[in-house]
């Protein structure tokens, strides 16, 4: 094993880190109100408004049409006007939040969209305001269901950072490229798959205890 | 204390329109337990739902309790709904939250505070017999558990009107019974008045004074349950409330009928 191994990996390893956690983070802040936006704009529910909903879901789906590359990309310029740079974690950090945005607003969607109706109607009865209902029912209420579709989310952005690493943006995915595949290092390019894989069953993981614990608190006997 | 005046609603289906609701005028006393009646798809529940505007009507007028629900805007719809409880069929509960936090649910909404919140809750499980159960969580309630639960709930802002939207529908028979039984209760305590909807004679043979009947869309008939009973005046009601010919014995004859 060659000494400069594990000094590229930690390094490797905290900017990918660096990027999926601020990436997440973002993407949260912009997937969640447009997911929740996505549902409650439908006709019949709580704030209908169709022509706005046929807007949204066509801007989340030309978002998602991109592809990653193309996507970061065309986003630099973006990047350059909020961080300064286009070059490094920091830079990447924005055309993977948009990037993967509307990907988490889709699943937020789905997660929302799987309450019962006759919770919201509920709510609804009781003299509740939209706001309340989404805060205080379907979010709660769809609470495991939408733990295991961010935990999805932050594994297909760590996914998005390994390709953006390949033009520039540093993590383990510019080490796997740079190193393991110009450079010949054969070392360097098992190092790093097995590294990313960890991290990803380490992310699964988490997510799905999270996800447990949420449904076993709610049909705990005694 | 409620007066329904022209109440018209029409569903748009692939189909072509449906007329659900046809100049319904109904007038609902204060205290009293009031049944409406008629088979699925007679058009009860988009009657009941529209009381508290979970369905829109297209035309006409309800009043409860002196306030023009039909002209409000969201906000003060949302106020009068506060005053006007509701139960449901599939008890509707929050799974994300104890017993106590679905009868928390309405108080919170109402910006009560957190002791005045604990103290109310507390008085209402008290009322519909789940004192103990104050932490459980619904997914570990039998089904009529569950429905005092809905029924706390929808007692917990101390409203004017109960709506009941097929409660019982969904409980075995002695579950049932135990539910109407606690219904009769609060409506003699709280001097709350009560508009069931249901297809089961029993519920409104248990609980009503007065009641109507709906088919297609109309009222058919309403009144006292002994003018209903005795001088029923048309065949549907004749059906439901005349007992030599109920339901089963009806259903039995055009059986028969068709066999012969």
């Amino acid at each position: 094993m060659a000494d400069d191994l594990l000094p590229l990996l930690t390094t490797g390893l905290g900017e990918t880190l660096y990027m999926v956690i601020l990436s997440t983070a973002a993407s949260l802040l912009l997937g969640l109100p447009l997911g929740v936006a996505l549902v409650v704009t439908e006709p019949g529910h709580l704030l209908p408004a169709p022509r706005l909903n046929k807007v949204l879901g066509t801007l989340v789906n030309v978002t998602r049409s991109f592809p990653t590359i193309i996507l970061i990309v065309v986003l630099l310029p973006l990047s350059r006007l909020l961080v300064g740079t286009t070059l490094g974690a920091t830079a990447a950090v924005v055309p993977l939040s948009i990037g993967s945005a509307p990907f988490l607003a889709r699943i937020i969607e789905s997660s929302l969209k799987e309450i019962d109706r006759g919770k919201i109607e509920a709510g609804l009865a009781v003299g509740a305001t939209p706001l309340q209902i989404v805060r205080k029912v379907m979010i709660p209420e769809s609470l495991a269901s939408l733990t295991l579709g961010i935990t999805m989310a932050i594994i297909m952005i760590i996914g998005f950072t390994a390709t953006a690493g390949a033009i520039g943006a540093g993590g383990l995915g510019s080490l796997a490229v740079r190193f393991g595949y110009q450079r010949y290092r054969t070392d360097v390019m098992l190092a790093t798959l097995v590294v990313l894989v960890l991290l990803v069953q380490g992310v699964q993981w988490v997510g799905n205890v999270i996800a447990r614990r949420i449904n076993r608190n709610r049909h705990k006997f005694g | 204390m409620i007066e329904i005046a022209g109440l018209n609603k029409t569903y748009q289906t692939p189909s072509g329109r449906v007329h659900a609701l046809k100049n319904i005028d109904l007038s609902i006393k204060r205290g009293e337990i009031f049944g409406i009646i008629g088979f699925s798809g007679a058009g009860k529940s988009t009657l009941i739902r529209c009381l508290n505007r979970l369905e829109e009507p297209d035309s006409g007028t309800i009043r409860i309790a002196g306030r023009e629900i039909t002209r409000l805007d969201p906000a003060g719809l949302r106020e009068a709904r506060k005053k006007i409880g509701m139960i449901f069929q599939h008890f509707n509960l929050f799974e994300s939250r104890t017993v106590f936090g679905n009868v928390a649910f309405p108080l919170e909404v109402a910006g009560h505070s957190k002791p005045e919140i604990a103290r109310r809750v507390a008085e209402i499980l008290e009322l519909v017999g789940l004192g103990d159960k104050a932490h459980a969580y619904p997914a570990q309630l039998s089904g009529g558990q569950k429905q005092r639960v809905g029924i706390a709930r929808a007692l917990a802002n101390d409203p004017e009107v109960l709506l009941s939207d097929e409660a019982t529908s969904s409980l075995d028979p002695s579950t049932t019974a135990s539910i109407l039984d606690l219904l009769r209760d609060i409506n003699r305590k709280l001097r709350l008045t009560i508009v069931l909807i249901t297809h089961e004679m029993e519920v409104v043979r248990h609980l009503c004074a007065r009641a109507a009947v709906i088919e297609a869309g109309a009222i058919v008939e309403a009144g006292p349950l002994l003018e209903l009973a005795s001088r029923p005046q048309k065949e549907i009601t004749r059906l439901f409330f005349n007992p030599r010919r109920s339901e089963c014995q009806a259903g039995l004859e055009t059986e028969e009928a068709t066999i012969g």
